[in-house]
């Protein structure tokens, strides 16, 4: 920008900007436009295996899911249209009711943190978990995906309801690493204590919105008659 | 500047190490650092930044007379972010979990300094060819800079090299050479190596003249 142009250069019209800029706009536009049409039908494809083998991952015994939501009295319901963080009904090969896998959000160390985790009807706990989306540190917020005592925790994370079936009998909650007394507690990650102590909150909190309405409606609720794979 | 031979041969070599992007122009340190944590995100970051010097520089060649001065800097982001973009999309629609790894990078190949520079500086000055093969040579030297610094992070942070366990259940891993400071560590250490190996290359260089001078004498 201090050198000066060559003066052999002539003086640059209006026309010839308006000419380059507007003319690059439009091949870029269209070369973006028709990338996106190439490639979506691919990555809605993959996005969708992505989360089929997620909930897999989670809760193996699920063959076919049905997305519900709540609707205003609190009722479960077919979702409407996908939701930003779904829950699912899972039903195993003969159409029987096997759990729930249920997306969460909240707060970690760096940024939110996405999970995905199942309940199981007849035990009445939470039995898989994986993170969706996390921007945890690698090597320390990151081992809630990975330490083997930290996964443990998802064999049978207690979740029963109250007596009346309106909020969890027993908070769930993270505690110190080695303290886990109760079937209700995550035993925690020393080093991941505010990401283990998050997943925790997470895990209780999307838990209370959901679990009971789905065990007073799921077992009766009717599946509509296009049950995606 | 006098008009000199441009072989493109040439231009494509220069890349790997006389003018390597990231060892000696210390150019588009933020991804080197920040992707750098698995050697296979290295490999992808470096395809993908490789993929748009190449279609830049091509792009901004061809467009050279079309382009005024006053408006080369805008026709250059707006060229550049538009193969970015593409890149993103190709790479969601080759795995989702890669483009999980490599997060907010791809986006940011758009203002890596990198790639405007060598549009700037060298591809709207020379032949399409040659500011294609000048792209390529820049984008595999970024890639192999970028590989060099995974690969030791990844081996001593993970014990593992491309997700394959390297060691036996004794390693005990440097967790630290995951975190953003094993990246400074790594380049550190290369930028050493590298420039251990230059200088040693230049005294020889230094001293085969002295001795083809006193030959000449």
């Amino acid at each position: 920008m201090n050198t000066p142009a060559p003066p052999q250069q002539k003086p640059t019209t209006v026309w010839q900007m308006y000419r380059s800029i507007v003319g690059i706009g439009a091949f870029c536009a269209l070369l973006i436009v028709s990338v996106y049409q190439g490639t979506s039908a691919r990555i809605a494809d993959n996005r969708a295996r992505f989360l089929s083998s997620a909930i897999e991952e989670v809760l193996p015994a699920v063959r076919s899911t049905v997305e519900v939501s709540l609707d205003e009295s609190g009722s479960l319901v077919a979702a409407a249209e996908a939701a930003d963080l779904p829950a699912y009904l899972g039903y195993d090969e003969n159409g029987d009711l096997v759990g729930a896998v249920i997306t969460a959000r909240g707060m970690g160390y760096a940024d939110n943190i996405t999970v995905l985790y199942s309940y199981s009807f007849e035990l009445q706990a939470i039995v898989g978990h994986k993170v969706l989306e996390s921007k945890e540190t690698p090597g320390l917020g990151d081992k809630v995906e990975l330490e083997p005592h930290f996964l443990a925790n998802f064999e049978a994370l207690d979740a029963r309801l109250n007596e009346d079936g309106t909020a969890l009998a027993n908070a769930i909650v993270t505690v110190k690493e080695g303290e886990k007394t109760e079937a209700w507690q995550l035993d925690g990650i020393t080093g991941a204590t505010i990401t283990s102590d998050a997943i925790g909150s997470i895990l209780n909190q999307a838990s209370s919105y959901w679990l009971p309405a789905l065990e007073r409606d799921a077992r009766d609720f009717q599946p509509p008659q296009s049950i995606e794979e | 500047m006098a008009k000199k031979q441009v072989n493109p041969t040439d231009e494509f070599i220069k890349g790997l190490w006389r003018d390597n992007p990231v060892f000696i122009q210390m150019l588009g340190l933020c991804p080197a650092l920040a992707v750098s944590n698995t050697a296979i995100n290295a490999l992808a970051m470096g395809a993908a930044t490789t993929f748009v010097l190449v279609m830049a520089g091509l792009s901004v060649s061809l467009l050279k007379n079309f382009i005024p001065r006053e408006a080369r800097i805008v026709s250059y982001i707006c060229i550049i972010a538009t193969f970015v973009t593409c890149v993103d999309y190709a790479i969601m629609a080759i795995s989702i979990e890669l483009h999980r790894a490599l997060g907010a990078f791809i986006a940011l190949i758009v203002v890596n300094c990198l790639i405007l520079g060598r549009s700037e500086a060298f591809a709207s000055k020379n032949k399409p060819h040659i500011a294609v093969m000048d792209g390529l040579g820049m984008g595999v030297g970024f890639t192999v800079a970028l590989l060099f610094i995974g690969v030791v992070r990844e081996v001593l942070g993970s014990g593992t090299l491309f997700g394959v366990d390297l060691f036996a259940d004794g390693f005990q891993t440097w967790t630290v050479m995951v975190l953003p400071s094993g990246g400074f560590f790594a380049m550190a250490i290369w930028l050493l190596v590298v420039n251990w190996i230059r200088q040693r290359q230049e005294k020889a260089d230094k001293q085969t003249s002295e001795q083809t001078g006193e030959a000449a004498s």
